[in-house]
């Protein structure tokens, strides 16, 4: 199994005032190549911050991360702009979409950072947006779509460069039940493509979608588990 | 991603923000469309006092050297001037004879006499005496008639030639080719008119007469002091005849060596020189009122571009989770804040347009000139460098995280 993310030892501390506050306390961890892993936690436990750290929009204070075979923990801003661009698909609870441009232009995005010619760009942001099933909303604006919409342009966007991993922070925390289960589905369909899926969450119902799952507490590792009864279920249809 | 993606994308996002914000833009950029208005007004009037000084000044002619008593504008103590002694046909004789680059040259006199035709009078005219070469060396043109002939001037013949002044007082509706005018006592018979040419620091060159210098001395005196008027032979070696004007100069007037000239070569330069003086004074206040309005326009601009960066620190936030680098976002910023300041620069010709029509038609003959155009522009731009860095920097510095979580 090919290894994605490879987390050793990491700690973060933020100086708060004259005290400390160390939010991680050494957490290794490692994740191969499509898999489907979410990561639980109550607020305060950490969790954020090692999807920040994960995500490549923060760096640990010490410790190493390996991410697709190059290690970014001593990155500087500049290189870790290129892997988010490049490794790294981002959806988030909010959906973080541009307002004034429509959808294919978000989703276009980060080809424009990736210094991509137009003609590519519009192509391969099309084929990101019919994947998630959106062919007749791309010159929508944000404001002209449905909650479960945006999320799904918001879903594209992250797909579009082929990222090593899609990192979703509580994708369905703004949306209905149906719209939330339609979603889950999709990151499903999109598992069973190859793309490897961290999804940070701390509703059971959504993590019980994915194929493993981290507990964090405290900042530590609380339990590393195998999803059970997704396995069995795999392995049933399988 | 390549430097011209980055403008072009950074172009077409600042154009997105600006059109999502016409209102405060516009107000943004008031300082910049004052500033840029004031900076083309001021030299597009400038432009029209230079067209009409220029204009008048070729009556003077650029490739004409006047050998006079006394230099025009002279600076020097009066001391130096008083005892020289006047300039005479012997000077004028001499150099004619070994002058050899000169392609034309004469020699005049001038007094004030009034002027009388019929029952109307005119104080105060101008009547200069010269050859037939006077045509060929200043380079005057006639809208009637002729110049006097070489018979003519020698022979001092009683004909006149009359400036645009004269003909309009004395010959409003009449052919005054053949009229005979009167010169103090003297009868003159009209034999031609002297194109229009305009006046320079209030004296006109057209209330002027020339008659044959010969009968000047004749009815006037010969006591006087004469101009020597030269025309370089090649208008680009002028500071060359120049030389040899002043070297034969000395040597008919005896100058011995090492003293001082007792004479004065001028030409128009001395007019320009004192001229531009006079403008420059006007053009460094002038800029620095405009400078003083861009400065203040160049604050509003920055203003309001640390309020659209706080504003858009969530957008700031996004871009950089999916891989916008500092130097993108840096450029995005400065881009959207040039584009502000070329839009006021742009709305600063447009309203600096009608008004120099309005110069045009009402004040003096001028247009806004190209350059004060790529000036405004380029002003434009520098200040939307200047203002939108520090907001721009400051949009690139921002952490990713906690510009995600900004609301």
């Amino acid at each position: 199994m090919e290894t994605v993310i490879d987390l050793k030892d990491i700690t973060k501390t933020y100086v708060m005032g004259m005290e400390d506050l160390t939010v991680l306390k050494g957490v290794s961890l490692t994740i191969n190549r499509n898999e489907y892993v979410a990561i639980m936690g109550p607020s305060g436990s950490g969790k954020s911050t090692l999807m920040n750290i994960i995500g490549c929009l923060d760096t640990p204070t010490s410790g190493e991360y390996i991410l697709s075979g190059q290690n970014v923990s001593d990155m500087d801003d500049q290189e870790l702009a290129e892997v988010r661009n490049k490794e790294i698909g981002f959806v988030f609870q909010t959906f973080n979409l541009l307002a004034r441009i429509d959808a294919l232009h978000n989703v276009e995005l980060p080809l424009v950072y990736s210094g991509m010619n137009k003609s590519d760009r519009i192509e391969k942001a099309e084929n990101a947006l019919i994947n998630v099933g959106l062919e007749d909303r791309m010159t929508h604006k944000p404001n002209e779509l449905s909650g479960g919409q945006r999320q799904r342009v918001a879903i594209a966007r992250a797909l579009v460069n082929n990222p090593a991993i899609i990192l979703a922070d509580e994708p369905t925390g703004n949306l209905d039940t149906k719209t939330g289960e339609e979603i889950m589905i999709l990151f499903e369909t999109l598992h069973a493509k190859g793309n490897t899926i961290i999804l940070v969450t701390h509703e059971e119902d959504i993590a019980k979608h994915a194929h493993r799952i981290i507990k964090i507490r405290d900042g530590e590792i609380e339990s590393d588990m195998p999803n059970a009864n997704k396995i069995k279920k795999t392995e049933v249809t399988a | 991603m390549n430097f011209f993606l980055e403008i072009k994308e950074s172009f077409a996002i600042a154009l997105r923000a600006i059109t999502a914000n016409k209102l405060r833009s516009v107000l943004a950029a008031l300082g910049i469309i004052i500033g840029i208005t004031a900076v083309t007004i001021m030299q597009t009037a400038i432009e029209g006092i230079n067209r009409a000084f220029n204009k008048s000044i070729e009556a003077v002619g650029a490739d004409v050297l006047y050998v006079q008593k006394f230099e025009w504008f002279g600076k020097e103590d009066w001391n130096v001037y008083k005892n020289r002694k006047d300039i005479t046909l012997a000077n004028f004789n001499f150099i004619q004879r070994n002058i050899q680059s000169s392609s034309a040259m004469c020699p005049s006199v001038g007094s004030q006499r009034s002027l009388k035709y019929g029952d109307l009078d005119l104080e105060n005219v101008f009547v200069i005496g010269s050859t037939d070469e006077y045509q060929a060396t200043i380079g005057v043109n006639m809208s009637e008639g002729r110049f006097m002939t070489r018979r003519e001037s020698d022979g001092g013949y009683p004909v006149v030639m009359i400036g645009a002044d004269i003909k309009k007082a004395f010959f409003e509706n009449v052919n005054p080719i053949g009229k005979i005018i009167k010169i103090g006592n003297y009868s003159f018979r009209v034999i031609g008119v002297v194109e229009k040419q305009g006046s320079l620091l209030g004296m006109s060159f057209d209330n002027r007469v020339i008659i044959p210098i010969d009968l000047f001395f004749k009815l006037f005196g010969t006591k006087r002091s004469l101009s020597i008027n030269i025309k370089a032979a090649d208008m680009h070696n002028l500071d060359e005849t120049k030389e040899e004007v002043a070297s034969l100069m000395r040597k008919t007037r005896k100058i011995p060596y090492g003293g001082r000239d007792d004479f004065g070569i001028n030409q128009q330069e001395a007019f320009k020189s004192t001229y531009e003086s006079l403008t420059g004074l006007i053009k460094v206040i002038g800029t620095m009122i405009t400078m003083l309005a861009l400065i203040v326009g160049s604050i509003g601009i920055a203003n309001i571009m640390f309020v659209t960066v706080k504003e858009r620190t969530k957008e700031i936030g996004i871009r950089k989770a999916i891989g916008a680098k500092r130097r993108t976002i840096l450029m995005q910023f400065l881009i959207e804040s040039v584009t502000i300041c070329l839009l006021g620069g742009v709305i600063g010709l447009l309203i600096s347009l009608p008004i120099s029509l309005i110069i045009n038609a009402f004040v003096l003959p001028t247009a806004i000139p190209l350059w004060i155009v790529a000036l405004a522009i380029f002003i434009s731009a520098f200040f939307g460098v200047l203002s939108g860095f520090f907001p721009a920097f400051q949009a690139s510095k921002m952490d990713p995280v906690d510009a995600l979580r900004y609301e």
